[in-house]
């Protein structure tokens, strides 16, 4: 199994402030990676610095052997939630044929090819029949599923996903993570999310982010690396388990 | 009425009008939907220094307008994405310096300054055929650009990250946009003047959004009401013997405030429930 992406001691500062100290991490075709941590750990951050968005100021970053810019053909993002551009003009095929966008090149009109591709991105995601709504119109968790058809529409290997169940409701986010288990067999997948116990379900390999990366390649959460990254203990609940262990606090 | 169509003056300036409603019918939805007004009052604002410039040199204001407007956009464009000076801070610094630009050179010409009022507010019964010339060839590399790059557009509009992952140009494209909101700015001097172009910019647009949730068609419709507004506030203006681009401005904000206050009349008296 080839390496995906490889962050090697990324650092970035804003001003000030360090948000990512040294981050090393490497991540294999076929993962499920979770990476969780407080809010302004610098989560959003490291994926922008994954994509290419930003650039850090110490360190390399390599996405499928080569660097973000170039492997951005193979990403699918899914950014997060912005409630901003609710009232756009735009409809459901519109959003998702934005997705082909970096296939066809400037000046290109849509081709058959694209709609056909569109059509089976929202058919996977079940949201074919809502084409022509304007996106304002769907409610966050149909919404979202139109980003990850947007995202899936260019055939990407990897898949990147920041915080994707922000603002949507207990039932839409179990269906929301039953497509992403579904979606896990044909693309690596990346998520950020500060839901520390929706992500240890669904996941198979977790990272802890404040600043510094804690992250071993597997699922197991050790008590201290949680500890550090989010300053003080946190009650960790563990799922399918018929106990719960409650740190001292 | 149709006894006015004779006069000459009449159609150059009903011409000029439609040609106005055009650009700002299309580059309108975009300053809507991207909610970029201010940067749009900015561009306008500064290419006062223009103005100012081509009466300095003697040449027509136009002529020198465009260059200028279109720098202006580019400063405006490359600052607010380059620094991370808050974006208004940079409009509201450009907006005043090209009108301060504009007022010195003024000020160094020799002898008064004939028209200015014409270029500040516009005068559409006053467009000579060689504007309508140039608004002709403006319009058309607005439509030109626009038709080429419509799905890039949007889609920068709509959303820059992910444009930029999706492997657009997102920086080139946003400055040439807002070269887009220059060559309108151009095009509309003579019709509303630098002062009034925002409201030509935003308020077709933003009528046009109440009715369709379809960019293209926003497009046709706020050509359609910017057509409108336009002729109404010209013949009320000839008729009345009042200036035209005010007329014009204040034809299409009762408008669009009438609208808002009826549709906010309607669905507080649609609500069956309402105890």
């Amino acid at each position: 199994m080839g390496k995906v992406i490889d962050v090697k001691d990324v650092w970035l500062r804003y001003k000030d402030l360090t948000v990512l100290e040294g981050v090393n991490l490497s991540i294999e075709e076929g993962d499920f990676l979770g990476i969780i941590g407080p809010n302004g750990g610098g989560k959003s951050t490291l994926l922008k610095v994954i994509l290419g968005l930003i650039k850090p100021q110490r360190g390399t970053v390599e996405v499928l052997g080569t660097t973000p810019e170039k492997a951005r053909h193979l990403i699918g993002y899914v950014p997060q939630y912005n409630p901003s551009n609710l009232d756009f003009p735009i409809n459901v095929r519109e959003v998702v044929l934005m997705g082909r966008m970096g296939k066809k090149g400037l000046f290109r009109k849509y081709t058959e090819e694209d709609h056909a591709a569109t059509e089976k991105a929202l058919e996977t995601v079940e949201m074919l029949e809502y084409s022509d709504r304007q996106i304002g119109e769907l409610s966050g968790g149909q919404r979202q599923r139109v980003f990850i058809a947007r995202a899936l529409v260019s055939e990407p290997k990897v898949l990147i996903l920041d915080e994707p169940v922000t603002g949507i409701d207990t039932m839409m986010q179990m269906e929301f993570y039953e497509l992403l288990k579904k979606l896990r067999s044909r693309v690596t997948i990346v998520m950020v999310s500060h839901d520390i116990s929706a992500v240890s379900v669904l996941v198979d390999k977790i990272a802890c982010l404040n600043g510094k990366l804690h992250y071993h390649g597997s699922k197991e959460l050790i008590p201290e690396d949680v500890e550090q990254t989010y300053g003080c203990p946190v009650e960790l609940i563990a799922h399918g388990v018929p106990h719960r262990v409650l740190h001292k606090h | 009425m149709l006894e006015i169509l004779q006069y000459e003056f009449m159609i150059n300036a009903i011409t000029a009008g439609i040609l106005a409603s055009i650009a700002c019918g299309i580059i309108g939805v975009y300053v809507v939907v991207k909610r970029i007004a201010l940067i749009s009052g900015g561009i306008a604002h500064a290419s006062f220094g223009g103005i100012g410039i081509s009466y300095f040199l003697g040449i027509n204001p136009i002529m020198g307008v465009l260059p200028f407007s279109l720098l202006s956009a580019l400063t405006i464009g490359t600052f607010s994405k380059r620094t991370d000076v808050a974006e208004d801070t940079i409009i509201g610094i450009l907006w005043s310096m090209g009108m301060a630009i504009g007022i010195i050179f003024i000020g160094l010409t020799p002898g008064y300054a004939p028209d200015l009022m014409t270029y500040l507010f516009g005068n559409i019964l006053t467009v000579p055929q060689s504007d309508i010339t140039m608004m002709l060839a403006l319009d058309a590399i607005i439509i030109l650009v626009v038709y080429v790059l419509y799905k890039e557009f949007m889609a920068l509009c709509y959303d820059e990250d992910f444009s930029t992952v999706a492997g657009i140009p997102v920086e080139k494209l946003y400055l040439l946009l807002l070269c887009l909101i220059a060559l309108t700015v151009v095009v509309m001097i003579r019709v509303v003047g630098l002062i009034l172009v925002i409201a030509l910019l935003t308020i077709p647009a933003a009528l046009s959004r109440e009715f369709t949730d379809d960019m293209r068609k926003m497009m046709f419709l706020s050509i359609f009401f910017g057509t409108a507004f336009t002729i109404i506030g010209l013949m009320l203006s000839y008729y009345f013997d009042i200036a035209s681009g005010a007329t014009i401005i204040l034809v299409m904000s009762s408008f669009y405030l009438l609208h808002i206050i009826i549709k906010k009349w309607r669905t507080i008296s649609e609500k069956p429930f309402d105890i």
